[in-house]
C-alpha cells in the first residue's frame, strides 16, 4: 500500500526533452479538501511535465481532480478548504510551493496564465474590455493609459476579434460567447506567459465556435512557443491539438501517452472504456459499450486500484495492490497491473 | 445488450457515490440506514435484459412511504434544539393563558413603600419603581407580549407570503401592482406611521397594535417571498410538473412553497422579537398599550427611564431576560424547522 | 394505456421495414416572443423569432433527432411539442388531432401521451420530494392512470425498469449522482406510459462514462415500450447514434432533414457540412484526412435574422440570390436523380461535399 514514492527517479512518460529541464515539472502533488464528512484527497500523487511549446491534455471526468491540479499549479486553490499537502511544482527550475507569496504572485499572470470555462463570470462586467486588457500592462508593465489602450486593441486584433478598435470600448455582455472566450485568451496572452493553463476552454461554446477557438489557441501557442495545459473531459477536442495526454481518475493519473498512441491503443482499461463508450460521428454503432458504475467518491476511494469496481478485466490482485505508474513503452505509462496484456490484446485485434 | 441495474450499489451498506468537481459536496449515506438496511433484504436486480421487468418485491413490512413533512417531523422529534425551544414556547403559551398558575398575586396591586426593593423571600425578582412585584408583572406581561409577537408575526408572514408569493408566481400585472404597493408601505417610517395611525384610534387594545404591525410589516416578508418564489419557479422541476399536467395549486403547494419557505421562516422568527420591542416603544411614546395593560415592553421602557436601573438592575433585568428568552426560543424553533425541511442537511 | 410495465407486451422486435404511420405532425410551427419596452404601458418593439416555420413528422417507434447550436430554437420546439408553450401559429397534430387548440381537460389528457425528459438532472427534480413522490407524482395528477393501492408498486417497478434499486423510494435527489438522477427523470417520464418522449439534451450534463449508460437505457426502453422519441441535442455524435431521422436547425428553421445516413454521410446544406466538419473525432488518424470548414463569425440574433437565407452571413457560397430569395426546405432540383443526397435541404446551391466526416 505504499504508493507515493517521492523521487522515484526520472518519471516515465514525462516528455522527450530529457536533456533540458522541462518548463513545468509537477512531482507527486497532493491536494486535500477538508469537508464536513472527512478529508477528501482530490489530487493524490500526481506527476507530469510540460515542455515549452508542448501541449499536454489532462483528461478526466468531474471529480477526477483535473481542475484542482490546475488550480494548485496556478496557485489559486480555494483554501480553505483545499490545501496542498505534498509534492513539488517546479516552474523553470524553482519550486513554486516554497517561494514567497509575493514571488508567486509575480509569476501568476506574467509567466503563467489561465483561461477559464466561463468567460462571462471571469470578466468584470462593469469595465470595458479594452480597459480590462490594458490594465494588465498598466499594472505589470507600468504602461501609460494611452499605451495600454493601444496594446489592448492590438491584442484584440491578435485574437481575431473583428473591428477591434471599435469594440474595445464595449462591455463583456455585449460580446458573444465565442468572442468573450477570445478576450479571455487575449488577457492570458497579454504578458506573453511561458505557460497557459486552459480549464475546459470550449465546453460552454457551440461546435462551430469551439473549432474557431481551438484553432486560434493552437496557432497562438506555436507562434509564442508556450507550454499549454489543456484540461478537458472531451476526448474529441484534444485529439488533434494535444501532443500528450494524461488521463486522470479519482485524483490520480492512470495513463499518460503521446496522443496518437493513446487513441490507437490505450494501455489502461479506463481509457479504453471511455473511448469505447462515446458515440462517434463517423460510426453508427449498435450499442454503446458503457463503462459500468459510477466514479467513486473522493471521500472513499476504493482500495487497491481505484478503478477496480468498474473494470471489466478486474482480477483479485486489483482489489488489494495499488498499481504504480508502470512505464509502458516509449514515453508511455499506465497504472494498470495488466497494461502489457491490454496492449498485446489490442495489437492482436 | 442493455445493462439492467448498473447503478444500484452492488453491496448493501455501500454509500451512495458522491460526484461533483468540488469534493466539498455533501456526501450522502447519512441518515439512510433504514433504506440501506432494507436494501440488504432486496433480491438482486434482474440481470437478464430479455426478460420482462421482474415485479419488485412488495415493500418490506414496517416500511412506509415517506414525504418531506413526515421526514421533517421525524427529524424534529430528535433535534434537541427543537425540543428545548418547543418546551419553552409551550411554557410561554401556558402562562399567557393562565398566569395564575405560577403567579398568584395581582400585578396591579403595588405598594409604593417597597419601591425598588431588591429580591426577598416570596418576591424573588424584587420590586419596581411603583412598588409592584416584578415577578408577578413578568408572568402577567407574557400574555400581551407573546400575543403581540406571535399574532403580529403570523399576520405579517401570512399577508406577506400570500401577496409576495402571488406577485412572484403570476408576475405581470399582479407583480407590478403588489410590488409598487410594497414600495409604498416600505417607505413609511414605522415610528412616524405609529404616531399618526395609532394616535387617531381612540381606545387601543392589543389587537389594534397587532393590526398596525401587520399593516406596516408585511412588505418585508412580501419582498422575500416574492424573490424566493421567483427563484424556485425557474427550476426545471416546476416545468416538469407542468409538463405532467399539474395545475397552479399543485405547483404552488408541492413544488414552490417547500422550496421558497426557508427565508420566510428565518426572517419572520427574527422579526418576532422586534415586534415585541416595537410594542414597547409605541407604548413608551404613548401610542401603544395604555396602563393598566401589563407588558414586558412597557416594563422595560419604564425601567429604562431616569436611570433607575443603575441602583436597581433587577427592574430591567427580568423583563428583558424574559423577552430575550422568548425571542431566542422562536429563532431556535425557526432554525430547526428550516433545517428539517432541507433534506440535504439530514 | 394503463397496463403496468410488467404487463407490457413482449419487447417489440426490430422495427418493421418501411415507414410506420406518423404519430405526430408539426406544420409551419412559429413561436415569436414579443420584445417590449416600457414599464407600465408596454409596447411591442419587435419579436425574437425563436421558431419560424418548422414542419416535421414523427413516426411511431422511431427517434427523430434535432440538432443545432444554442439559440437555434430546438429547445423551443421541445416546449411547443409538450404544450409547455403555445405556438404563435401553426399546428401540431397528435394522431390527427390538432393539440394546439385543446384546452383544459383535453390538454391534460394529451399530456399523458407526450412526456419530457429534461437536460439538467440537478434542477429538474424537486430537492424536497422523495424519489417515490417524484416518480409517483404523475399518478397524483392523473388519478385515472393507476388505482390508489397500485401506485406504490408501480413506482417501484418504474425504478426497477430504469435500473435503480426500488428500495430507494424514500431517498432524496441529492443522494444520487447525475446519471442516477437522470434515470429518475426518465422513470417519471415513463410513469404515464406515454407514446412520445421529448428529450431535451438528456445526456449533455452527464459525465462521459455515464452518458453511454443513459443512452443505452433510452434505447432499451424504446424497444420495450414502443416509444417514439424526439431527441434534441447539440452533440452530433450522440444524435447520430440514437436517431433514425435527423433535422438540422439554424436560427429558428430546419435547414436539412433526412435519415441518419443521408445527413451524416451525404449532407448537402453548407451549414450541416460546417457543423459536421467542426465536430472533433477522438481519433487523430481519422482527423488528419478530414476537410475542415471553419465558419466565420457568430450566429445572428434571432430578433433580427438576415433576409433571404438565414445562413448567408456565414456561408461561403452565398450570393445575391441568397439575400433575396429564401430557399425552401425541398429536395434539390439539380444533382443526381437518385441516391442518398436526394433529401430535403434548404439551400439554393445544395451539393454534397467530400470528407466532411472521416470515412
Amino acid at each position: 500500500m505504499t504508493r507515493t514514492q517521492p523521487d522515484r527517479g526520472p518519471l516515465p512518460g514525462t516528455g522527450t526533452g530529457a536533456h533540458t529541464s522541462p518548463l513545468l515539472h509537477v512531482r507527486d502533488l497532493r491536494v486535500e479538501f477538508r469537508t464536513r464528512d472527512g478529508v477528501a484527497t482530490a489530487v493524490d500523487g500526481v506527476s507530469f511535465a510540460v515542455e515549452a511549446g508542448e501541449t499536454l491534455a489532462v483528461l478526466g471526468e468531474s471529480g477526477s481532480g483535473k481542475s484542482v491540479t490546475a488550480q494548485a499549479v496556478m496557485g489559486i486553490l480555494d483554501s480553505p478548504p483545499g490545501r496542498v499537502t505534498g509534492g513539488r511544482i517546479l516552474f523553470d527550475g524553482r519550486d513554486l510551493l516554497k517561494v514567497s507569496a509575493e514571488e508567486r504572485r509575480s509569476v501568476r499572470g506574467a509567466r503563467m496564465a489561465m483561461i477559464f470555462q466561463d468567460a462571462l463570470s471571469a470578466l468584470n462586467p462593469v469595465v470595458s474590455v479594452g480597459r480590462q486588457l490594458g490594465e494588465m500592462f498598466q499594472v505589470h508593465r507600468g504602461a501609460s493609459r494611452k499605451d495600454a489602450w493601444a496594446k489592448a486593441v492590438e491584442l484584440m486584433e491578435r485574437v481575431r476579434i473583428p473591428a477591434a478598435r471599435a469594440r474595445a470600448g464595449d462591455y463583456p455582455h455585449q460580446f458573444s460567447g465565442g468572442m468573450r472566450q477570445r478576450i479571455m485568451i487575449a488577457m492570458a496572452l497579454a504578458l506573453e506567459p511561458e505557460l497557459i493553463i486552459a480549464d475546459e476552454p470550449t465546453t460552454a461554446l457551440d461546435v462551430t465556435v469551439q473549432a474557431q477557438v481551438m484553432d486560434l489557441l493552437a496557432d497562438l501557442q506555436s507562434e509564442y512557443r508556450m507550454g499549454l495545459i489543456l484540461i478537458t473531459h472531451d476526448l474529441g477536442v484534444v485529439a488533434d491539438v494535444a501532443d500528450r495526454i494524461a488521463v486522470m481518475y479519482a485524483g490520480r493519473i492512470v495513463e499518460t501517452a503521446p496522443v496518437g498512441d493513446l487513441y490507437r491503443a490505450p494501455a489502461h482499461p479506463y481509457t479504453r472504456g471511455l473511448l469505447d463508450s462515446i458515440p462517434r460521428l463517423d460510426q453508427k454503432g449498435q450499442q454503446l459499450n458503457a463503462v459500468k458504475g459510477l466514479p467513486p467518491s473522493l471521500l472513499s476511494v476504493p482500495p487497491g486500484c481505484s478503478f477496480h469496481p468498474r473494470c471489466p478485466a478486474v482480477r483479485p490482485v486489483c482489489h488489494a495492490d495499488e498499481p504504480p505508474l508502470y512505464e509502458a513503452g516509449a514515453g508511455r505509462a499506465s497504472a494498470c497491473h495488466f497494461w502489457k496484456e491490454l496492449l498485446d490484446d489490442e495489437c492482436a485485434e | 445488450m442493455a445493462e439492467r441495474a448498473p447503478e444500484s450499489p452492488s453491496a448493501p451498506g455501500e454509500p451512495t457515490a458522491v460526484t461533483g468537481d468540488a469534493p466539498a459536496g455533501a456526501p450522502a449515506g447519512s441518515g439512510t440506514e433504514a433504506a440501506v438496511g432494507a436494501a440488504g433484504l432486496a433480491p438482486a436486480p434482474a440481470t437478464d435484459p430479455a426478460a420482462p421487468p421482474s415485479a419488485p418485491q412488495e415493500p418490506a413490512p414496517g416500511e412506509r412511504a415517506r414525504s418531506l413533512w413526515s421526514d421533517a417531523w421525524h427529524d424534529l422529534r430528535r433535534n434537541p434544539v427543537f425540543i428545548v425551544s418547543a418546551l419553552l414556547i409551550l411554557f410561554l403559551v401556558l402562562i399567557s393563558l393562565w398566569p395564575g398558575l405560577i403567579a398568584t398575586r395581582n400585578p396591579l396591586s403595588c405598594r409604593l413603600d417597597r419601591s425598588l426593593d431588591p429580591a426577598s423571600p416570596g418576591h424573588w425578582f424584587g420590586f419596581d419603581a411603583q412598588g409592584c412585584d416584578v415577578y408577578t408583572r413578568v408572568v402577567h406581561g407574557a400574555r400581551t407580549s407573546v400575543t403581540v409577537g406571535v399574532c403580529a408575526t403570523l399576520g405579517v408572514a401570512a399577508a406577506g407570503s400570500v401577496l409576495g408569493g402571488l406577485a412572484g408566481f403570476f408576475g405581470g400585472w399582479w407583480d407590478a401592482l403588489i410590488s409598487r404597493l410594497t414600495d409604498i408601505f416600505f417607505g413609511i417610517p414605522i415610528m412616524l406611521g405609529g404616531l399618526v395611525f395609532l394616535s387617531m384610534t381612540g381606545s387601543r387594545s392589543v389587537w389594534t397594535v397587532v393590526a398596525f404591525i401587520v399593516l406596516l410589516g408585511w412588505p418585508q416578508i412580501a419582498r422575500i417571498a416574492r424573490g424566493s418564489v421567483i427563484s424556485a419557479k425557474q427550476n426545471d422541476y416546476v416545468l416538469a410538473a407542468r409538463a405532467l399536467g399539474a395545475g397552479n395549486a399543485r405547483m404552488l403547494v408541492r413544488h414552490i412553497l417547500p422550496n421558497a419557505v426557508a427565508p420566510v421562516i428565518v426572517t419572520a422568527t427574527i422579526a418576532l422579537g422586534t415586534y415585541i420591542a416595537l410594542e414597547a416603544t409605541l407604548s413608551y411614546l404613548g401610542v401603544g398599550l395604555q396602563p393598566p395593560t401589563v407588558s414586558w415592553g412597557a416594563d422595560i421602557s419604564d425601567a429604562s427611564q431616569g436611570m433607575q436601573f443603575r441602583n436597581a438592575p433587577h427592574i430591567l433585568l427580568y423583563p428583558a431576560a424574559a423577552l430575550s428568552l422568548t425571542v431566542l426560543a422562536f429563532i431556535m424553533l425557526g432554525d430547526a424547522v428550516r433545517d428539517a425541511l432541507d433534506p440535504k442537511l439530514r | 394505456m394503463t397496463s403496468a410495465p410488467s404487463e407490457s407486451p413482449a419487447p417489440a422486435g426490430p422495427a418493421p421495414h418501411g415507414p410506420r404511420e406518423a404519430i405526430l405532425e408539426a406544420r409551419d410551427l412559429v413561436k415569436h416572443y414579443p420584445l417590449t419596452q416600457g414599464v407600465v404601458i408596454k409596447r411591442q418593439v419587435g419579436a425574437v423569432k425563436a421558431v419560424d416555420g418548422v414542419s416535421f413528422e414523427l413516426r411511431r417507434g422511431e427517434t427523430l433527432g434535432i440538432v443545432g447550436e444554442s439559440g437555434c430554437g430546438k429547445s423551443t420546439v421541445a416546449k411547443l411539442v409538450t404544450s409547455l408553450e403555445a405556438p404563435t401559429s401553426g399546428s401540431i397534430r397528435f394522431k390527427g388531432e390538432d393539440v394546439t387548440r385543446l384546452s383544459g381537460r383535453a390538454r391534460k389528457a394529451l399530456r399523458r401521451n407526450i412526456q419530457m425528459v429534461f437536460q439538467d438532472p440537478y434542477t429538474s427534480l424537486n430537492p424536497r420530494m422523495t424519489v417515490g413522490d417524484i416518480v409517483g407524482e404523475p399518478f397524483d395528477i392523473h388519478p385515472e392512470a393507476a388505482p390508489k393501492g397500485e401506485r406504490r408498486r408501480r413506482v417501484r417497478e418504474l425504478l426497477d425498469v430504469v435500473g435503480l434499486n426500488p428500495e430507494y423510494v424514500n431517498r432524496y435527489p441529492h443522494q444520487f449522482s447525475g446519471g442516477q438522477r437522470q434515470r429518475i427523470g426518465i422513470a417519471r417520464g415513463l410513469a404515464l406510459r406515454p407514446e412520445i418522449i421529448v428529450a431535451d439534451e438528456p445526456v449533455s450534463a452527464l459525465d462521459v462514462s455515464v452518458q453511454a449508460q443513459v443512452v443505452n437505457l433510452m434505447e432499451r426502453l424504446q424497444d420495450e415500450f414502443d416509444l417514439s422519441y424526439i431527441f434534441i441535442a447539440h452533440d452530433l455524435s450522440v444524435v447520430r447514434h440514437i436517431s433514425d431521422r435527423v433535422g438540422v436547425m439554424y436560427l429558428g428553421k430546419l435547414v436539412e432533414t433526412g435519415t441518419e445516413s443521408e445527413i451524416y454521410e451525404h449532407p448537402t446544406h453548407p451549414y450541416t457540412q460546417a457543423l459536421l466538419s467542426a465536430v472533433p473525432v477522438p481519433d487523430p488518424a481519422a482527423e488528419a484526412g478530414r476537410a475542415r470548414i471553419v465558419l466565420d463569425g457568430d450566429v445572428p440574433s434571432p430578433a433580427n435574422p438576415p433576409s433571404g437565407c438565414r445562413f448567408r452571413t456565414r456561408c461561403w457560397k452565398a450570393d445575391e440570390r441568397c439575400a433575396k430569395e429564401e430557399p425552401p426546405l425541398l429536395v434539390p432540383g439539380a444533382g443526381p436523380a437518385e441516391g442518398p443526397a436526394r433529401h430535403p435541404s434548404a439551400c439554393h446551391y445544395a451539393e454534397e461535399k467530400a470528407r466532411i466526416v472521416p470515412e
